[in-house]
């Protein structure tokens, strides 16, 4: 049974099955993306209060759920390889850190935009966007330790130390800022989150929620294939790998 | 290090020949803990500076906003446990660096005793020389900003366990950090997020006293916090310090 | 207009015309501004893997080609 698991921690297995398995996630993602857009932005009904600026829930809503479990896959990736030191869970963590940094930075901006017809203003600190801040606060101080180690290893551990530190907080740091602003919210304005939601609304955001889901994996392997090409370069293997591509290259230029 | 040996059970200890590993926990904390308290003594001059920091820095707000004391007393409470954040963070830097550049840190590390109690140790040694003395400087910071006399005693109930735990959550982003150079203002940015909470409980708790209510909620949150990277911090900090060092 | 997909019929166009839907109603900067930056952010994080992939296996391609060229001096000179 520990064999099977060892090998799942092999960069060539991985490489060479997900190469296998890339396209038709693509082809899923990007046919996800497609229906869950059109169907948000041009069939779904318009809010009543809130207009047709409301379309944009159908990105900032899955891109939050997102960010948020990314960060979870990010501190599992980094607990395997501090408690089993297997690489390639490092790999993944690598990868994951940057990619959950970006939606996170999405959904602020998202929400900054749908917050300026909503209600007046780009910024708010109300109890969700503040929480999505100290989350992209957690990603950035992943991403900038992992980059500030020169040797490898060390950034894997140290990063994955920081963020299981980082997973155990988060509730207490998220349940403090809802406190937080349950405190000052002003009594007369309640700034609530998405309104109850009409089923015909509700449908185009799971088919983005799921899209989003798979856009997820996709550059999550995305990055950790290439993490591995870059740590396994001196390997035959990843050498065959950029000569096979040479061999093609000059058999295809003969012909010619 | 034989100064901060001079409790009767060591030098028992010492004089009977008893190996390391059979010395007592308790030996190896207070040892620690005494020997840190006596290099920062040695240091005077730089003991003062987080606190002379937190004071000035202070005293650049009314410049800033002007001297009206209404304002003054509603920004009192926020004001007030920032600057000691931002004082606190400023000296967390120096927890292992000294120890780092001259190879204590890695006897530490390879030391039989427990490392999350050494660490623990250091950790109180740095609150005691930091921490405290701006929880004791917090009136003085309260009658600059006009802070309303309600809130002196929640400020410094609530500022004792704050700086505690800034220490406690400071030593992790320390421990991860002490290899690097540089590593001050990284340090910084790791360890903000866990600071929200502490500001969060500490300013309400100063706030809601002022304003007539009962700060007994917001400071048993803090409370709560405390305990938490009471529990959290010694390991994780050694478990950072292990990682940082050798990798 | 009713578009039928199979089985789906979907709602009706919600717009009246293809400008007014370019329009969204007056929030059309906020709309197409969010997707638009959406749109850039994901195709990025697609392809910036893509790119660093492709320079990584030239590199190697290159280290190999010169390492060839300098054995093949090598057995020349001999």
């Amino acid at each position: 049974m520990w064999r099977w698991f060892h090998r799942l921690g092999s960069p060539r297995w991985f490489y060479q099955t997900s190469g296998r398995w890339l396209p038709w996630l693509a082809v899923l993602t990007l046919a996800l993306l497609v229906i869950g857009t059109l169907w948000g932005l041009a069939f779904a009904p318009e809010d009543a209060r809130q207009g047709n600026s409301f379309r944009i829930i159908y990105i900032h809503v899955p891109v939050s759920f997102l960010a948020l479990a990314g960060y979870y896959v990010m501190a599992v990736a980094g607990a395997v390889n501090l408690i089993w030191r297997i690489k390639l869970a490092d790999m993944v963590m690598t990868a994951a850190a940057p990619l959950g940094a970006a939606l996170t930075f999405l959904a602020l901006f998202t929400g900054a935009i749908w917050g300026k017809p909503t209600w007046g203003t780009y910024w708010v600190w109300d109890a969700r966007i503040t929480s999505m801040l100290v989350l992209l606060f957690l990603y950035l101080g992943v991403v900038v330790l992992r980059n500030s180690f020169s040797g490898r290893d060390t950034a894997g551990k140290a990063c994955a130390i920081l963020a299981l530190v980082g997973t155990v907080n988060i509730p207490i740091i998220y349940k403090s800022v809802d406190w937080w602003f349950t405190l000052h919210q002003p009594a007369t304005i309640k700034l609530s989150g998405a309104p109850s939601m009409h089923p015909d609304m509700f449908k185009p955001l799971l088919v983005m929620i799921l899209a989003y889901y798979c856009f997820y994996a996709l550059v999550l392997i995305l990055n950790t294939r290439t993490e591995i090409l870059q740590r396994e370069r001196r390997t035959g293997w990843v050498n065959d790998l950029a000569v096979n591509k040479l061999a093609v290259t000059e058999l295809v230029s003969k012909e010619q | 290090m034989t100064e901060a040996l001079r409790t009767p059970a060591s030098q028992q200890a010492v004089q009977e020949r008893l190996p390391p590993e059979l010395l007592p926990p308790g030996e190896g904390f207070v040892g620690i803990l005494k020997r840190d308290l006596l290099l920062a003594f040695r240091h005077r001059g730089e003991l003062a500076n987080p606190l002379i920091f937190f004071i000035m820095v202070t005293a650049l707000i009314p410049i800033a906003v002007g001297p009206q004391k209404a304002l003054l007393s509603q920004l009192a409470p926020g004001m007030i446990w920032v600057m000691a954040l931002l004082g606190t963070l400023l000296s967390s830097d120096s927890l292992f660096q000294s120890d780092y550049a001259d190879g204590t840190l890695e006897q530490l590390i390879i030391s039989p005793q427990p490392l999350w109690l050494l660490v623990l140790a250091k950790i109180s040694a740095h609150w005691l020389v930091t921490g405290l003395p701006i929880t004791l400087a917090a009136p003085i910071l309260g009658l600059m900003l006009a802070l309303p006399e309600a809130g002196y005693g929640t400020l410094v109930l609530g500022l004792a366990m704050g700086t505690a735990t800034f220490s406690l959550f400071g030593a992790i982003g320390a421990a991860l950090t002490v290899a690097l150079r540089k590593g001050g203002v990284l340090l910084s940015l790791i360890v903000m997020p866990l600071y929200f909470p502490v500001l969060i409980f500490g300013s309400a708790a100063v706030q809601r006293v002022v304003d007539g209510g009962s700060a007994g909620a917001p400071l048993a949150l803090l409370g709560a916090v405390f305990a938490f990277a009471l529990l959290l911090s010694p390991f994780a900090t050694a478990a950072s310090l292990r990682a940082g060092i050798n990798g | 207009m009713n578009i039928q997909f199979g089985n789906f019929q979907f709602d009706s166009f919600q717009f009246e015309s293809l400008a007014e839907f370019f329009a969204m109603g007056g929030h059309a900067t906020y709309v197409w501004g969010a997707y638009g930056v959406a749109l850039v952010v994901m195709v990025w994080l697609v392809v910036r893997p893509l790119l660093r992939r492709a320079s990584i296996l030239n590199e190697l391609r290159q280290n190999l080609k010169k390492r060839q060229h300098s054995l093949y001096e090598e057995s020349r000179e001999q």
